[in-house]
């Protein structure tokens, strides 16, 4: 079990330092020359003084061979340090850390609703007797994850603010506020894990061990949750640890068509801005939250199923 | 953690590739066929009316003047705001616009966009997963681990980075769509690679002196290219969500060009008065994307499993 642990965390350190790698080459390397892109984005007519270029450069020690760049952004990164932000000045850190609890809130929620309504959806479905309730159920996964996000958060706001006058359309008040925008991110995600545990609840239902349950005399309900369901959810819990990136980066757009204050707003207004240490911070600080939370689901495995230690020892590459 | 990661549309799609089964029907079969499509498509009407949808956005996209006669870019401002009706089945605009012929219009960029992505994905996560899966050894590692950072970070956030670094634009943005779900097509390519390499047929044409351009070209690409192609059809779908969502956000096209995302972002400030700004060009985006998600599991699977 320790070797378990100990591989997966080395793995997961791993990942972070080439996702941090991957940020470097795309923001820091391919505009070919980015203080221009920084120096000109606040600016109208994109005259920008020589003088002033070369300073901003010699600042973020774009005057140095890439190499030494490389080595020494990334040095200061793991100590927590991404620089400042080209429009406010303020340190990338901690703008992050100021926005990051609204975020973790709304996708917090959004995936007790996605986890709530998927799975519950994915229950009845391959409960009920009734065709009818089983076809119309299953059809509504595929419509979730085809339907855009911002599209459904607008029509939301559109009936249950204008119409109905139920939640507040905009900003980060109370938990009223977090109603829409949560079910708005909520959908694809929740689409998602119903389908795959609706498809692993019929193959559990199929199994022998299910037969058995039901052969003993254990009700239709019992072998339901207790035998069907727990094995069922393996496949699912993967694709919530899967889909929590997705949520993370979905905030850039909730939070857009909600105006809340968040992550995904200041990444959005970075991008706009080309703040390219503010970016390159939101990617390594999405690739952080992602790779932790898949890390806990890969520490939870063993819980849910004893078996997974013993294979991942015999395993021989399991990268 | 790459175990966790493995593609489930890709792993659903192995049934489609039973290798050689199409080219060995012989002349016969081909009316059969025929039948056996048409049997097909009439049991699905959910499938036929996916199939009629996706045609009518190609048209759209080709030739715009076969929906609708009226400018997308001019506005008569004594009409705007005007909801839909028979003359303008979508209403208009904040302008006097017509939204039905700037959503007709749009297909256009959004669609061209969307092609872009999905063959910028394509193109190079098939690439690298052939690379990978053909030549083995320290390069299928080297590769392969490359691939699994790329799925680290959220498809979005890589998108935006892009973005960053490119700067906006229609294709700017699909490049960057296409790149961030690159890593999906790598791992389903190197799969399928995997499992023909080791068939008996490549083993023999091996045997018999075949070089290896000639071994990758005739035997294993084409019975790999199933379940890639699948994928495509599937990422179509959400590179239209995807770039519509960064279309969105304002990183697309400029202003009067009327790409789809754009338009919802545009109609978003009239929420309160014009419900049809937002809501019927979304409803465009929505049904194709619905359209090609059907015909993509159409071709995963279902159709292999009717007989």
């Amino acid at each position: 079990m320790r070797r378990y642990v100990v591989k997966r965390v080395a793995q997961a350190v791993g990942v972070l330092w080439a996702a941090y790698t991957v940020s470097f080459l795309v923001l820091d390397y391919l505009p070919g020359d980015p203080v221009t892109a920084m120096a000109g984005a606040g600016m109208d007519s994109g005259q920008v003084d020589p003088a002033q270029l070369a300073a901003l450069r010699h600042e973020y020690g774009f005057d140095k061979p890439v190499l030494v760049q490389y080595t020494e952004y990334l040095g200061r990164a793991v100590r927590g340090d991404f620089g400042d932000t080209v429009s406010t000045g303020r340190p990338v850190t901690s703008v992050l850390i100021d926005a990051l609890p609204q975020t973790l809130l709304l996708t917090g929620a959004a995936l007790l609703l996605a986890v709530l309504l998927g799975g519950g959806l994915a229950v009845v479905a391959t409960y009920t007797s009734q065709r009818w309730l089983r076809q119309l159920l299953l059809s509504q996964p595929p419509l979730g994850v085809s339907v855009p996000t911002f599209w459904v958060g607008l029509l939301l706001v559109e009936a249950f603010s204008f119409r109905l006058h139920w939640f507040p359309a905009f900003g980060n008040d109370g938990l009223r506020g977090l109603v829409l925008p949560a079910l708005t991110l909520a959908v694809p995600t929740g689409a998602q894990i119903a389908q795959v545990l609706a498809k692993s609840l019929l193959t559990a239902l199929d199994q022998a061990y299910t037969e058995t349950a039901r052969a003993k005399g254990a009700g239709r309900w019992r072998v339901h949750l207790r035998h069907a369901l727990r094995n069922a959810s393996l496949p699912a819990l993967t694709v919530v640890g899967l889909l929590v990136g997705q949520l993370i980066a979905g905030s850039v757009v909730v939070e857009t068509v909600f105006s809340r204050d968040g992550l995904g707003r200041v990444t959005a207004a970075a991008v706009t801005a080309q703040d390219i240490p503010l970016v390159q911070g939101v990617v390594v600080f999405g690739a952080l939250i992602f790779v932790a939370t898949n890390l806990v689901v890969d520490l939870l495995y063993p819980l849910l199923d004893p078996r997974i230690v013993v294979a991942s020892d015999r395993r021989a590459s399991f990268a | 953690m790459s175990q966790s990661l493995v593609d489930d549309p890709g792993k659903a799609a192995l049934g489609l590739a039973r290798p050689v089964e199409a080219g060995s029907a012989p002349e016969p079969g081909r009316r059969a066929d025929a039948r056996r499509v048409l049997r097909f498509l009439l049991r699905r009407p959910g499938l036929l009316l996916s199939a009629g949808v996706l045609v009518l956005v190609v048209l759209a996209s080709f030739w715009p003047g076969l929906f609708t006669s009226q400018d997308p870019l001019k506005g008569v401002p004594s009409q705007n705001f005007r909801g839909p009706s028979g003359s303008h089945w979508f209403g208009t605009d904040e302008l006097g616009r017509d939204v039905f012929s700037r959503v007709v219009h749009g297909a256009h960029l959004s669609l061209q966009a969307t092609l872009i992505a999905v063959l910028v994905a394509f193109v190079l996560g098939g690439l690298l997963g052939v690379v990978a899966g053909f030549v083995g050894r320290w390069v299928d590692d080297v590769l392969m681990r490359f691939v699994d950072v790329l799925l680290s970070i959220p498809a979005l956030f890589l998108s935006l980075a892009l973005v960053t670094a490119l700067g906006y634009g229609t294709v700017k943005v699909a490049v960057a769509v296409g790149i961030a779900s690159v890593a999906g097509f790598a791992r389903v390519a190197r799969a399928e690679v995997l499992r023909v390499r080791l068939a008996v047929f490549v083993e023999a044409s091996r045997s018999c002196g075949a070089r290896w351009y000639s071994v990758l070209g005739r035997h294993v690409l084409p019975n790999a290219a199933g379940p890639v192609i699948v994928l495509a059809t599937l990422d179509f779908g959400s590179s239209i969500l995807a770039v519509s969502a960064l279309s969105f956000l304002g990183y697309g096209a400029p202003p009067p060009a009327p790409e789809w995302g754009t338009l919802i972002s545009d109609g978003r400030n009239y929420l309160a008065n014009a419900w049809w700004l937002t809501a019927l060009p979304g409803l465009a985006i929505a049904a194709t994307v619905l359209a090609t998600n059907r015909i993509a599991r159409a071709l995963d699977g279902e159709w292999s499993r009717q007989r």
